[in-house]
Formats: C-alpha cells, sequence, structure tokens
C-alpha cells in the first residue's frame, strides 16, 4: 500500500496538483498577510471567498465572460473588506466578530443569493460550460522541458497571477511609500498618527486589498478548480491561509512556502482518498490537511515562543 | 496691546486645563518660552507638566486660554497643526516602528518617491544630511529595534527637525539613558541652541536643569510656581519650590508603641526592561504596632517594590519575609493567609473588578471560607450579611450591596478596597498611594483607619507620593531615590519639607550606618 501510495507521489501530475491547489490558499493567505501587516486580523476571509466565488461564477455565466467574472469577485472582495472596515474603524466593533458576520454571510448568504438569481439550490452545476471558467495557459519556454512542462506549464491564468501575487505584494509592502504606512500602522499606530499618517485610512486601504485577493481566491475556486459553485467548496480554505500567514511570520514569501504546505496536505489527501483498500477510512484521511494545519501552528508557536524567550534573555543583559 | 514683545516664541496664558472626569491638570499656568533658550519646565510627576506640554503639541485642548506661537493666536487642533508652526515633541515613550530603519522612520508619512516605490535612497540621504548638520549621528540602515535607547532618541530629534521644528519639546529625555548617553544628550542640545533652536525641557532632576537651561518654569499641583533664572536659583530653592506642602494636616495618633519585626526586606534587586535599576540592595524592616513610610519622587523604586511584596514581579535578588516565612514567588492567597493585605496603587487593575458588584468585591479574598459556603454552593444569607456588614463599617455610598463596584466614585470604590483589605485581620498592610484622587471625606477615613489599625498591632508599610501624607501619617519614614533608600528618619515629628526635599531629589543621601538603623537589627 505504502508502495502503491509512493508511485503515485513520486508523479509530475502530483505536483501539478500541488501548485493548483496551493493556489486559493495562497490568495487568501497573502490577502491574511497584508491586512496583518496593518494590524488588522482578516478573519472574513473565508466567507469572502465564498460571495466573490458565487457573484464572480454568476457575473461569467450572464456577461459570459471568465474577465468581467474575475473582475466582479475582486470588486465583491474589495467590497466586503471595505464593509469590514467600516464595521471595526468606523463603528468600533470588534474585528472578530465584523470577521464572523461576513463568513455566516457566506455560508447562509450565498445560498439564499443563488437561490434568489437561479433558483438552484446549493450548486451552479448546470451554469457550467468551457467559457466561463478561467482558462489555462501554457508557459512558452517552459512547455518545450519534458518534466518540467507537465508540472509548470498549463496551469489556469489565475493560478500563475497567484504567484506573481506574491513578488507583488512583497513589492508593495516593502517598496512602496503605501506599504511603509501599512507596516507603520500596524505595528506602533501611535508612531504614524503622530507624523500625520492617517491610521483608519491605510487600514481600510489594507482590508480592502486583503479582500481583493480573497476574492481572487473566491474566483479561482470556482470558476476553474471545482468547474461550478457549491456551498461547501471553500471548506475552510480561509482559516488555513490564517494559518498560513501565521506560519509564514506574516511575510509573503513564508505564507507562500506555508501554502505549499497545506497544498501538498490536501493533494496528498485526495491520493489517499483515491487508493484502495483505504476506502473505509476516508473520513480519517479528509482530516490530514487540517491536521498539518494544526501540527504546522504548534511548531510555529513553539519557535516563536523560543525566539521571545531569546528575546528576552537578550534584553536582560 | 499685549503681545509686543516678539522675543518669546511661545507664550501661553492662563492655562486651565480640567479633565472629563473633574481633575483639573493645569490651572491658569503662564508659560512663556523665548527664542533660542533652553527652558525647562519642572515639577514632581503629577504637576502637570505633560499636560501643559500635550496642549502645546496639539494632543490635548486646554479648557481655557490661550496659545501664542510668535506673538500670534494659534489653535493647535492636533500635532500636524502642530508641528507645522514649527514646535515638534519628543515623547517620552519613543514613537518609533521597530521593524522599519532608521531612515523609513524619519521619513514616514513624507517617505521621497520614485515612481511609484519609495526612494530609499533618497530616505537615508536625507536622514545623513540631517545627521551631519545637527551632529545627531544615527545609521540610517539600521533597524530601530536593533539600536540602543540614546540613538533612538536621536532618531525621534532628527524626526523632528526633518519636519521644520523649530521648537523642541523633550519630554523627560533622560528618563531612559545612561549617564553617558545623557552627556552626549546634551552636548547636542547645546549644539542645537547655538544654531538658534528653542529647547522645553521637561524633567524633575535638578542637576541636569542646572547643567544645561537657561530659565525655568515650576509647577506644583497643576500651578505655576513661577519663572526662575537657573543661574540665579539655587538647587535647594528649587527642591523647595517643587515639593513644598501646601497644607499641614493634622492626624490624631498616639506615640507608636512597635514590638516584633513584621515584614523584612533584604537586599532586594530589581532591574526593569530597560535596564534600569529599580531596586538597588533595598533593605528595611516594618514592625508590629507602626507606620513606616516611604517617600519619593515617582518613579524611583516605590511602585517596584511593592510589586515585588505582592509576587506581581520577580526580583533578582534578596529577600522578603513576614514574620519570617518567605513571601517571594508565593502566590497570593497564600501570602494572603499570612496576613498580608494591599491597597494597590492601580486600584482599577488590582483593586476591584470594576463590572462586580460591591458584594462580589468585598468577599472576593473570602468567599471560600467555611462560614460563606454551604456544600459546593454559597451561603448567600451570610455573603450578604458580611458585605452589608462592611458597607456599613465602611461607609461606602451606595444604594445596596449589590451595586456595581465601577458606578461609584473614585472615594467609595477605594472605599470598597479598604474595607476587604482592612477586615480581614491583617499583621501586614501594605497601602500604596491609598488616597490619590480621591475625595476629601473618603481621604480622611482611610487616613483614620490606618492609624486604628497599626495601633491595634498591625504593621502598615505606606508609600505614597503625597508629601503631607507619608509625613503626617508615619511614625517613621524613609526616602527612596535612584532605588535605594536615601534617608531614614526614626521620628517624622522632626522633619521639615526642605530636608525632604533633599532627600527626595538626590541632593544629599545619609551613610550607610543611618540607613541601615531601619532594619532594627538588634
Amino acid at each position: 500500500m505504502f508502495g502503491q501510495l509512493m508511485s503515485m507521489i513520486l508523479t509530475e501530475d502530483f505536483l501539478f496538483s500541488i501548485i493548483r491547489i496551493t493556489a486559493p490558499i495562497l490568495f487568501a493567505a497573502l490577502g491574511a498577510v497584508v491586512a496583518e501587516k496593518a494590524g488588522v486580523t482578516n478573519i472574513g476571509l473565508e466567507g469572502t471567498m465564498m460571495i466573490s466565488a458565487l457573484l464572480g461564477m454568476l457575473t461569467s455565466y450572464w456577461t459570459q465572460s471568465w474577465v468581467l467574472g474575475v473582475l466582479v469577485a475582486i470588486l465583491v472582495g474589495v467590497l466586503l473588506g471595505l464593509m469590514m472596515g467600516f464595521f471595526y474603524l468606523k463603528l468600533k466593533t470588534d474585528i472578530i466578530l465584523a470577521g464572523i458576520a461576513v463568513n455566516m454571510l457566506g455560508s447562509g448568504g450565498t445560498i439564499f443569493l443563488l437561490y434568489m438569481f437561479t433558483g438552484m439550490r446549493g450548486n451552479t452545476g448546470s451554469l457550467s460550460s468551457a467559457n466561463i471558467l478561467i482558462p489555462t495557459l501554457d508557459i512558452p519556454l517552459i512547455k518545450n522541458i519534458p518534466v518540467l512542462r507537465s508540472i509548470l506549464s498549463g496551469h489556469s491564468v489565475l493560478t500563475y497571477v497567484a504567484f506573481l501575487c506574491v513578488v507583488l505584494v512583497w513589492m508593495l509592502l516593502y517598496r512602496t511609500s503605501l506599504g511603509l504606512n501599512i507596516r507603520a500602522v500596524g505595528e506602533n499606530p501611535n508612531a504614524a498618527s503622530s507624523v500625520g499618517v492617517s491610521v483608519n485610512k491605510i487600514r481600510y486601504i489594507a482590508i480592502g486589498i486583503s479582500g481583493a485577493l480573497a476574492g481572487m481566491g473566491g474566483a479561482f475556486m470556482s470558476m476553474y478548480y471545482s468547474q461550478g459553485w457549491n456551498s461547501g467548496m471553500v471548506a475552510g480554505r480561509g482559516f488555513i491561509a490564517l494559518a498560513a500567514q501565521a506560519m509564514g511570520r506574516g511575510e509573503p514569501v513564508g505564507a507562500m512556502l506555508s501554502s505549499l504546505l497545506f497544498g501538498l496536505a490536501q493533494a496528498l489527501k485526495n491520493k489517499v482518498t483515491g487508493l484502495t483498500g483505504l476506502a473505509s477510512y476516508n473520513y480519517l484521511v479528509a482530516g490530514i490537511p487540517y491536521l498539518v494545519t494544526i501540527i504546522g501552528l504548534v511548531i510555529y508557536a513553539a519557535s516563536t515562543l523560543r525566539k521571545v524567550k531569546r528575546r528576552k534573555a537578550i534584553d536582560k543583559e | 496691546m499685549e503681545n509686543t514683545n516678539t522675543n518669546y516664541v511661545i507664550q501661553m496664558k492662563g492655562i486651565t486645563k480640567v479633565y472629563p472626569n473633574g481633575i483639573a491638570a493645569n490651572q491658569n499656568v503662564d508659560f512663556a518660552v523665548k527664542e533660542g533658550e533652553i527652558h525647562a519646565l519642572m515639577g514632581e510627576n503629577g504637576a502637570g507638566k505633560s499636560t501643559l506640554m500635550k496642549m502645546l503639541f496639539g494632543l490635548e485642548q486646554p479648557t481655557e486660554g490661550e496659545i501664542l506661537v510668535r506673538g500670534e493666536k494659534v489653535h493647535l487642533s492636533s500635532p500636524t497643526v502642530a508641528i507645522a508652526h514649527g514646535i515638534g515633541m519628543v515623547h517620552q515613550h519613543f514613537m518609533l516602528v521597530p521593524s522599519l530603519t532608521v531612515a523609513e522612520n524619519i521619513v514616514l508619512g513624507m517617505a521621497p518617491t520614485k515612481g511609484i516605490f519609495v526612494d530609499y535612497k533618497k530616505a537615508v540621504e536625507i536622514t545623513e544630511t540631517y545627521a551631519q548638520k545637527y551632529n545627531l549621528h544615527v545609521d540610517a540602515n539600521a533597524k530601530v529595534m536593533d539600536i540602543p535607547v540614546g540613538m533612538k532618541q536621536k532618531v525621534e530629534i532628527l524626526k523632528a527637525l526633518v519636519r521644520g521644528a523649530k521648537i523642541l519639546i523633550l519630554d523627560e529625555p533622560t528618563a531612559v539613558l545612561t549617564t553617558q548617553e545623557t552627556t552626549e544628550l546634551f552636548r547636542e542640545l547645546v549644539h542645537l541652541k547655538e544654531q538658534g533652536y528653542t529647547i522645553i525641557f521637561i524633567s524633575h532632576k535638578l542637576k541636569e536643569i542646572k547643567e544645561i537651561t537657561d530659565r525655568m518654569t515650576i509647577l506644583r499641583g497643576g500651578r505655576s510656581m513661577g519663572v526662575y533664572n537657573t543661574a540665579d536659583t539655587s538647587e535647594q530653592d528649587i527642591s523647595r519650590l517643587m515639593v513644598g506642602r501646601d497644607v499641614i494636616l493634622n492626624v490624631q495618633k498616639d506615640q507608636a508603641q512597635p514590638t516584633d519585626i513584621v515584614l523584612k526586606v533584604k537586599d532586594l534587586e530589581y532591574t526593569n526592561e530597560w535596564n534600569r535599576k529599580m531596586l538597588d540592595k533595598v533593605s528595611f524592616a516594618v514592625r508590629k504596632g507602626e507606620i513606616l513610610g516611604i517617600a519619593g519622587v515617582e518613579g524611583n523604586g516605590q511602585s517596584e517594590l511593592v510589586q515585588m511584596l505582592f509576587n506581581l514581579n520577580q526580583p533578582e535578588g534578596g529577600t522578603a519575609e513576614v514574620n519570617g516565612k518567605n513571601i517571594l514567588g508565593v502566590d497570593q492567597n497564600k501570602i494572603r493567609a499570612m496576613g498580608v493585605s494591599l491597597i494597590p496603587e492601580d486600584r482599577m487593575t488590582y483593586g476591584i473588578a470594576a463590572t462586580g458588584t460591591i458584594e462580589e468585591n468585598v468577599i472576593s479574598d473570602r468567599s471560600e471560607k467555611k462560614q460563606f459556603n454551604n456544600g459546593p454552593l454559597f451561603n448567600m444569607k451570610a455573603l450578604h450579611a458580611e458585605s452589608d456588614r462592611l458597607v456599613k463599617e465602611y461607609q461606602v455610598l451606595c444604594k445596596s450591596a449589590q451595586q456595581q463596584v465601577g458606578m461609584l466614585s473614585g472615594g467609595n470604590i477605594q472605599k470598597v478596597v479598604v474595607a476587604r483589605e482592612f477586615s480581614s485581620d491583617p499583621v501586614l498592610i501594605i497601602a500604596d498611594q491609598p488616597t490619590r484622587g480621591i475625595d476629601v471625606g473618603a481621604t480622611e477615613f482611610i487616613r483614620k483607619k490606618l492609624v486604628e489599625l497599626s495601633r491595634a498591632g498591625a504593621a502598615v508599610l505606606l508609600v505614597s507620593a503625597d508629601l503631607n501624607e507619608v509625613i503626617e501619617l508615619s511614625d517613621s519614614l524613609v526616602v527612596f531615590y535612584g532605588g535605594k533608600i536615601s534617608a531614614y528618619f526614626e521620628d517624622t515629628s522632626a522633619i521639615n519639607d526642605e530636608i525632604m526635599g533633599e532627600y527626595m531629589l538626590g541632593l544629599k543621601h545619609q551613610s550607610e550606618e543611618e540607613i541601615r538603623r531601619v532594619c532594627h537589627e538588634g
């Protein structure tokens, strides 16, 4: 059985699937990174992905344009982010509660919206057709290289965008004036406001960007990954993304590596589920990604704890 | 015309600041600074220095009075407006972002850009140009979290200068600096003065004031005690103006008859997170039947001492015993079981649970006792009886013991704390600022109770920044200065404020032998 598993894992196909599975987690994780840098914990990523996924999909269907679908998904993400910002910054509610509200809207509201718009219950199965899905792309040079070709080429446009976003988010945070302000606001809001930087404005922008990234993650889910929308589709990816942000120490590249780890766990789950002789344990296997999330967070917590202790020891000297 | 004297860059006239909670931090204060001088703003903690400067920097608005900058009346509604008028402030707690570099911190909010990107090279250039010009050497590329405190302060000064400040307010700038760093800072400040900058220097350290300032304004209890030329004023005069007593209280008390030692503290040491020695081999003893007062300007180790004695913090070395048993690192409920009571300095955090009822607060230390329980459940009758008794005995003004504590006035909240702490038959009472910020009636009541309990045989350790209070209430008294005991007075009736002031501000220090008497070792 183990041999059977190994032979499945050591394939180009498996590596390809890791990248594909990582993309939506990566989008959301980058969203978490940007918000957290500004000192806002965006716990509403999950719900944002759900709502963006649905409205993106529907737009794509109505307009028969996947580009418009993705744009609407992004716009919805931004609006949901700003709404959370409004609750948190203007009405002074707890950001966690605002996030939970968005998540509940995501799980319940989407089913309602879908039924209202289309009369369908729970999924958009019958809507899907090739031209409303996000197309795949062959990478010019790589598509001629034997092994790499089947791992790196032929992904959806949005998959490449996800990895490109790692660079873009990094540049935003570390090379632009906005990024400087975001980092300052997140770390010492008093310092920022004492030099005339509007803490609230920067936080609105950051959570808006965070929403946009989650929106792309949502679009990816419905318009490529699941080829349609269904109510259980996001399946905790928004929360796994928060874990990826934390494990990646809040940095874009770190978040990408953690996302890849979670992508690997998810891909593994998919493979193992398909193994013969394990069928009766499927419900156990389904827990792998979540187990990896927990283990990852424990390792992360242990290492930061050690770092904090070391720091204190240094200060004491 | 009142404002013809253009020599003044800053004039604050008749400033009164009353906070929404009714505390008057400044009352009719006049404050004027001449162009190009280093002007000290002096006073004890709580004298209103910071409030006055917050108004000048636009962080607070005066309730009454007006502010003139270069003879022109201004409305300083925010720090941004103050900066636009050329006023910059270096806060006591640095306003820096630790993970950003020095250059990034300096240009924050006004970062130079090239296209959509920050022009980091330019930021470094700006930093280095200013650093060079004002002789404030900083490492532009280092992250703020990695640089020493002295350099952080320079970064703050540069931040203000880069933004065009001509008038610099420095809020207790030396509080976090080592001696060498202080010397360096003074050199830099003099250099800035020579280049025409005006500096307002907040401090309560006499030596520094004498060393660096031209003139000074002294505040006491929110009022101005006048403006003086530093050169013409002796340290003794300053100390008298800063810490004099306004009214002499008269507390009736019999001569203390102290007997056995209850609290024995030996060589207690503690260094805080900024590497300052807050307690430096502190030793003393409190005996049954006496009140030992601890006087001193706040921030000289008193708070830390109380924290150690009630296990709110861990010392590096030394011992503390109550009736021969160690109390360091011991759980609070065990310390309480030994008969130790605490009136904490911060009553809202450590004294009460604000959302609980009076009853819940007063019984919180005794709710586990048998008499208040019926098996696993509370005996509500007994609890009500106990809380009603305490409310009555300690004259807590309330509708009933079921009222929320947080809704009471400060004085009544403190009475709730006192009712709990004094009614548990304590052998040792640690009273940290027991009457701060509360009304006269409650103050008198608490003081009377303290004397009563001590005469009935409790040992009392009284920490207070209120000079009246420590002198009148204590039987004997120690003065804290720089984490050490600088004086011990066996009999408080012979003390006058002038002598006290000199010990409190570190002008004088008793000999080791004199101080050691407070340990009562044979």
